[in-house]
């Protein structure tokens, strides 16, 4: 989901965003389909090495040494086509969509390679041992893991935010200083905060503590991006009753809001002591991964497609409405379901009777969840059949189809505006 | 706002707003990660902890390549719940030589920070065979495969020496008799003399019920066996552990 789906996503809408807004065609001529077919190879090298067995346990980031190193050369590639693109810009500003991806770029290379640091146990073999160890291994890992979240799932993603509601919309960003304050505190403060995926083990305890309170000043610019997204739509709202993607962009920063919100209450350590270990954690991540990210790029691709194979409009706007509603029904049974299952495993696992023994045994934990888990699978194929839903409707729209259908419900007649104002796409 | 209109001139700048964010994202790894590497009291000082033997450690590969870390945790957190179904807290120098951490963040199946002696080999080799013979509403897969697999071990030494250049202290007498000493903890009343005393506190013996083949049943289960029974908490003082 992360490296091939998203991944992809954010290849994909820099490349088209970085080109429209410098107005300038991608440095570096066919280096960006090497990017693209060596990122591909990655994500083959990756998947197949869960399947195997091939793994350096890390989170986020499994694949082995060879792997990396492949991951490193495709990453340089992609840092020049970008970076030289924005170069050669005609355009005197870089617009801040491309702050959001330049910054994802260098900060993803910096934390893939010191992470991946490690001793191949031969040429040939695809074993290799962590350059560091416990503690310390641990902390790296983190402070990796929890900024691909925050470069990777964040950042990237605001880029994408900052250039396809605007231009969806046909409105300007809300406010210029609250992007150029939420851009530079949110990259200095995310860094920190890693240490809260390790609240009270053996990490020592300053680092734990601030790793917390830089989790709790996250929360700040992560609204204040949410705030210059929604607020882009002041004068536009009507949209919301008649653009299914319009709600689909909202409904993402809506997720966005709400699992930055989440995740600084949950770096709280008496909160964590309760919600580590736990179904909470995967709950929180997914309202995160498929509500924010994959919500905001299915609009992208919705936005892109008619754009790019030159047609009128997609094949059908009533199915991106069916998706929005399948996939945010899925997303919200999803992540309920989890959230009570995992505060209910939490609280069992910490239950003492008057006598002061332990009141469940594990297993019985386990058991319990076994509704929880047929409930997030239904959550989980509802999200599924809103995707196979969106792939129908882009493949038609490809193929030069239009579905014949009734306009949404409340919709103004369609104009077209020439929205190609330079700064503000 | 006058500081804003400066901004522009890294806005025009494409070589200042790239190093601008590095330097940026890079101050907090620098200030978090740094002193873990050379504050004294990150890894407090304890007796007992040594380097895996041979077999524990490509037990731990088995158990890394299972992917049993996305199911079970190893690190016990200091609650008095944790402490009672668990045992002491996790002490940070008893992952000192694991590279990587297994300290795992989701808890499917219980804690294995301290499984080593809780149960027997007999019973270790028949869960994971079928885990639902010995505990009915387990929802862990099998693993009997791992039984009828024979271990690889004649590249141990090239592990014990990749272990060995990222900090862990094995020894040239240790990397010369990997292979040796693998075959040696895993045969049922072999001489362990020298072994015992390279490797202190080692479990030898046959593990996965067969004591004919060397299989990764037996690599992984004498791992699970000496998990967190390196220190002992009788003689552990735990005022020198404030970190």
């Amino acid at each position: 989901m992360i490296f091939a789906f998203c991944g992809n996503a954010l290849i994909c809408t820099s490349f088209y965003v970085v080109q429209r807004t410098s107005r300038a065609r991608l440095f570096g001529g066919d280096l960006a389909w090497f990017v693209f077919w060596g990122y591909q190879l990655f994500i083959v090298m990756a998947a197949t090495g869960y399947l195997l067995g091939i793994t350096e346990s890390r989170e986020y980031a499994e694949p082995e040494w060879y792997v990396d190193l492949w991951l490193t050369v495709v990453w340089v590639a992609y840092l020049i086509v970008f970076l030289g693109t924005i170069v050669k810009r005609k355009e005197p500003h870089i617009y801040v969509a491309n702050w959001f991806y330049l910054s994802f770029i260098v900060t993803i290379a910096m934390l893939h390679i010191v992470n991946n640091l490690s001793m191949p146990v031969s040429f040939l073999g695809s074993k290799s041992y962590s350059a560091f160890s416990g503690v310390q291994d641990a902390l790296t890992q983190w402070w990796y893991g929890h900024n691909a979240v925050g470069f990777f799932l964040t950042a990237g993603f605001l880029g994408m935010m900052y250039y396809f509601v605007p231009k969806q919309a046909n409105r300007p960003v809300y406010s210029y200083r609250l992007s150029i304050i939420h851009f530079w505190a949110l990259i200095f403060l995310y860094i920190w905060a890693g240490p809260h995926h390790l609240h009270f083990t053996a990490l020592p305890d300053w680092a734990q503590t601030l790793g917390m309170v830089f989790s709790i000043m996250l929360w700040m610019p992560s609204w204040g991006g949410m705030i210059n997204g929604l607020m882009t739509l002041s004068g536009a709202w009507d949209k919301l009753r008649t653009d299914p993607i319009i709600r689909m962009m909202v409904a993402a920063i809506a997720f966005y809001g709400m699992s930055t919100f989440e995740g600084p209450m949950m770096s709280i350590k008496s909160v964590n002591s309760l919600s580590h270990y736990t179904d909470w954690t995967i709950g929180h991540v997914h309202s995160g991964a498929l509500g924010w990210n994959g919500l905001i790029a299915f609009a992208a691709l919705y936005y892109m497609v008619p754009k790019l194979w030159a047609r009128e409009r997609l094949y059908s706007m009533r199915m991106v409405s069916w998706h929005f509603w399948l996939a945010t029904l899925g997303i919200v049974v999803y992540a309920a379901v989890m959230w009570v299952a995992g505060i209910q495993q939490g609280l069992m696992w910490r239950e003492h009777d008057e006598q002061g023994f332990l009141v469940y045994s594990f297993v019985e934990s386990v058991a319990a969840l076994h509704p929880y888990y047929l409930i997030r699978a239904l959550g989980g194929a509802l999200y599924l059949a809103g995707a196979l839903v969106m792939a129908w409707n882009i493949t038609m729209t490809i193929l030069g189809y239009q579905r014949d259908e009734a306009p949404i419900g409340g919709s103004l007649p369609r104009c077209s505006l020439p929205n190609r104002s330079p700064i503000w796409p | 706002m006058a500081l804003m209109d400066k901004h522009a001139i890294i806005e025009r700048n494409a070589t200042l707003l790239l190093i601008g964010s590095l330097l940026v994202v890079t101050v907090g790894g620098i200030v978090e990660i740094a002193p873990l590497f050379y504050l004294q009291n990150t890894i407090e000082k304890v007796e007992g902890m040594r380097p895996y033997t041979p077999l524990e450690l490509a037990g731990r590969n088995i158990y890394v390549r299972e992917g049993c870390y996305v199911c079970h945790s190893q690190m016990i957190r200091p609650f008095r719940d944790e402490v009672e179904r668990y045992g002491h807290y996790s002490l940070a120098a008893e992952s000192m030589y694991d590279h990587p951490f297994q300290w795992g963040s989701k808890r499917t199946g219980p804690d294995l920070a301290r499984v080593g002696d809780r149960y027997s080999n007999e019973w270790h080799a028949q869960h994971m065979a079928d885990p639902q013979s010995v505990v009915p509403e387990s929802i862990m897969p099998s693993y009997a495969f791992l039984k009828t697999t024979p271990l690889a071990i004649k590249d141990l030494s090239a592990h014990l020496t990749a272990n060995a250049r990222v900090g862990v202290p094995y020894s040239q007498e240790m990397i010369d008799g990997a292979v040796e000493d693998a075959k040696t903890q895993s045969t049922p009343d072999s001489d362990t003399t020298a072994f015992d005393a390279r490797y202190p506190k080692a479990k030898s013996g046959d593990f996965d019920g067969d004591p004919q083949a060397l299989t990764e049943m037996d690599a992984l289960i004498a791992y699970l066996q000496m998990l967190g029974t390196l220190v002992d908490f009788k003689t552990y003082d735990e005022t020198g552990g404030d970190r």
